[in-house]
């Protein structure tokens, strides 16, 4: 028998977007899985139980499953770490993560792979999958052991930040991966358009004196890569954080036209706009750039219409050294699985989804598309479970964020919605201090 | 920024143009007159600033802004520290924040910074105790150049209102422009901009100017030509095909200032490429060029910045010694 035995959730909002369920009820986790939830359960007497979680209304749902992180381990542990990302992970009610392959050194070996998932295990945490590099060194020249790196358990092939520019070489990835039906990720920004861009090209980088990315390098790679799925007769693509309407655009052609292919979005692209760097403001510097707020719109009616299927954290730990620094030589990137759900929520509690919509971008379908176990609440299933309060307010704070690094762009926001317990395997990762 | 509101120059710091109110700009303009005076006099010395020290802290090179300000903190006396840091030397390690930390131990009344990197000396400044002015930083502004070539104008023609003036060149990587184009526009003057399109930022329109790409339908009825500076590794093919092709289409000659008003002057905020943006006679002729004006300009504006950012600091100094 599991040390764990069993423990009821009582008196929860068993939310489960993959079936539409949204009732109050109880789940049942018997050895660290799924044995049963309903409103049926536990209706007609107490249960013989290890444990007893009364959770008082809140909403109980599959555990969050984060597919953009980097937990900079091996290479750059001085900015998080295996354990100090996956602590973020757990407060921030992310049971399962897909971290980037740009490690040092990268993961293009199954070596590395390996070392990885053993920290995993040993940490017994959320749990951590890992993309594989698309090509060597993620230098853009010469494709990965997509077989083997897809044997040893990559979930996914990208370049990580980097885009494949090279249209021959992508190619070749899109039609090897098929052999494999391995899931390629684009970082879609055309390359000689963005180089020496520090954020949103127009009117506020020109008052500022800054370098613009335009959103055309963004809508250019997108288009040159559905081109060639398209000419490659199969094979999945999924196109990471977008930004620009016009890559939405074909994006939702592509999909009305058959083609399998996916994309998602990070919070900072739907919450906040380049207004966000106005004041040399390096804590919200990313790449892709915050857009202008009609992309931001658009942005946020593309995750509405189902054209953006997941929203992922982009969780880009950076150290102080790195970020308080002259705008132009800070670095890209923000943390994010700490903040994900209170903002993803935002999109509920402004009207633009419903709450299932807005839990389905976070669990039920990264879980399929990048074939995650999880994200969803299924009898025998892995208890991985996060159990929520959606309307609690509270202000995001760097003091708050228990990452190695600070780097959020959200501090000072006032957000709704709080994790109040984080369950992997059946295992409580994560509680909240008791209310005062 | 501003400290303290009904006070003559409000400010901590002078980090860009944009902000400022027609008063305050009218304010160092009037100073910078009496200081051109001083300038002029055999004994061009005051003692205004004696006992503070002024930083001249420059991570990107210049002699000229920095022997500019260095002249007019000497002729109120300052003590003047230079410091030209290399960004090589950033390189190793040390940030901008820790430069500020370290020169926060020297107690500089102000700073004078220079960056390569717009954005840069707010940074600094937000770190440091003195006052800081911008001598430029990055693409984004030059505020003693705008300054200085507002009070060339205005002394040479009277006023600023109702000009119209022309800037032309590199728009783009200028922050000289950005600074004028703020200026201008708060004093009451139009401002156009002048560039092949590869020159122009994006959306400049948006920042209130008239854009031109023929040079000489944007000269037409102009008061002032400010020509900018076109680096050279911008002209071999990337920006612009070649040297005698610009010259030939954004070059100023004789011939294109005849489009402009039939007096109309000429700028330069130096150093400038003779044959490359200005045709070198055109750039000489005393009638029409206010070229050497400006430099003089320039140490009379910077006496006049130092003087109001310091004030706060040395009327509190004066009480400091009356207790005693």
């Amino acid at each position: 028998m599991n040390q764990e035995g069993r423990t009821a959730y009582l008196n929860a909002r068993l939310l489960d977007p993959a079936s539409g369920l949204d009732e109050t009820g109880a789940l049942l986790v018997e050895d660290g899985r799924i044995a049963d939830f309903g409103a049926h359960l536990f209706r007609t007497g107490a249960p013989s139980v290890n444990e007893v979680i009364d959770c008082k209304g809140l909403c109980l749902a599959p555990g969050l499953i984060d597919i953009r992180v980097q937990l900079r381990e091996p290479g750059e542990e001085h900015k998080e770490t295996i354990e100090t990302g996956t602590n973020a992970a757990a407060a921030g009610g992310v049971s399962s993560m897909v971290c980037l392959p740009n490690t040092t050194p990268p993961v293009d070996d199954v070596s590395v792979l390996e070392f990885i998932a053993r920290r995993s295990r040993e940490l017994k945490r959320s749990k951590i999958f890992s993309y594989g590099a698309l090509t060597k060194g993620l230098a853009g020249e010469e494709i990965t052991e997509i077989g083997l790196l897809r044997e040893a358990g990559a979930l996914a092939f990208t370049d990580g930040e980097r885009a494949l520019a090279d249209a021959k070489i992508m190619k070749r990835a899109l039609s090897y991966a098929r052999t494999f039906d391995a899931l390629i990720v684009q970082h879609p920004l055309e390359p000689s358009l963005s180089r020496g861009g520090v954020m949103n090209q127009g009117e506020l980088a020109t008052r500022l004196g800054l370098s613009g990315v335009p959103t055309v390098a963004e809508t250019i790679q997108v288009e040159r890569d559905l081109r060639l799925l398209e000419s490659n007769g199969g094979g999945r693509l999924h196109f990471a954080h977008v930004t620009a309407p016009a890559a939405l655009e074909a994006i939702r052609r592509a999909k009305a036209q058959g083609l399998d292919v996916t994309c998602d979005t990070a919070p900072h692209y739907f919450a906040l706009n380049e207004n966000a760097v106005g004041d040399y403001r390096s804590f919200a510097k990313v790449m892709p750039p915050l857009r202008s707020e009609a992309d931001r719109q658009a942005l946020v009616e593309a995750i509405a219409d189902g054209t953006v299927d997941i929203i992922a954290s982009d969780h880009s730990p950076h150290d102080q050294d790195s970020k308080r620094l002259p705008y132009e030589q800070a670095a890209f990137g923000v943390i994010g699985l700490q903040t994900l759900l209170p903002m993803t929520l935002e999109l509920y509690h402004n009207g633009h989804v419903s709450l299932l919509e807005a839990l389905s971008r976070l669990t039920d379908r990264p879980a399929a598309r990048f074939g995650i176990p999880g994200g969803r609440l299924r009898r025998g299933a892995a208890a991985d479970l996060v159990l929520f309060d959606p309307d609690k307010p509270w202000t995001i704070s760097e003091e708050a964020m228990v990452s190695k690094s600070k780097n959020t762009a959200f501090g000072d926001r006032p957000v709704q919605g709080r994790v109040v317990r984080t369950v992997v395997d059946g295992r409580p990762l994560y509680v909240a201090p008791a209310r005062r | 920024m501003s400290i303290a509101p009904g006070i003559a120059f409000p400010h901590r710091h002078l980090l860009g143009i944009d902000g400022l109110s027609p008063p305050e700009i009218i304010h160092i303009l009037d100073l910078a007159d009496s200081y051109v005076e001083q300038s002029r006099r055999v004994d061009k010395k005051s003692t205004l600033l004696k006992g503070l020290t002024v930083i001249n802290l420059f991570f990107e090179n210049s002699t000229r802004t920095r022997t500019s300000f260095e002249a007019a903190a000497k002729r109120l006396d300052a003590d003047v520290i230079n410091m030209a840091i290399s960004t090589s030397s950033i390189k190793k390690g040390e940030t901008l924040i820790d430069t500020a930390m370290t020169l926060n131990a020297m107690h500089p009344d102000a700073l004078v910074v220079r960056h390569s990197d717009s954005g840069a000396v707010q940074l600094l400044a937000e770190k440091v105790a003195g006052a800081v002015i911008n001598a430029g930083d990055g693409r984004h502004e030059h505020p003693t150049q705008a300054l200085l070539d507002a009070l060339t104008i205005r002394r040479r023609i009277g006023h600023l209102d109702n000009l119209t003036v022309a800037i032309c060149g590199d728009i783009a990587h200028s922050r000289v422009a950005r600074s004028n184009i703020h200026l201008l526009q708060i004093m009451g003057a139009r401002v156009r901009v002048i560039a092949p399109p590869t020159l122009l930022p994006s959306a400049i329109d948006r920042m209130g100017v008239e854009v031109f790409t023929d040079m000489r339908a944007g000269l037409r009825d102009v008061d002032i030509v400010m020509m900018l500076r076109l680096q050279l590794e911008r002209m071999q093919g990337s920006f612009v095909p070649s040297v005698r092709e610009y010259f030939r289409f954004f070059g100023l000659d004789r011939e294109k200032l005849a489009c402009a008003k039939p007096d109309a002057l000429i700028m330069h905020p130096g150093p400038m490429n003779r044959g490359v943006e200005i045709d070198s006679e055109l750039a000489d002729d005393i009638d029409r060029s206010l070229i050497r004006d400006q430099v003089e300009m320039g140490v009379a504006v910077r006496m006049a910045v130092l003087d109001v950012l310091t004030r706060p600091l040395r009327e509190a100094g004066a009480t400091e010694g009356g207790g005693e």
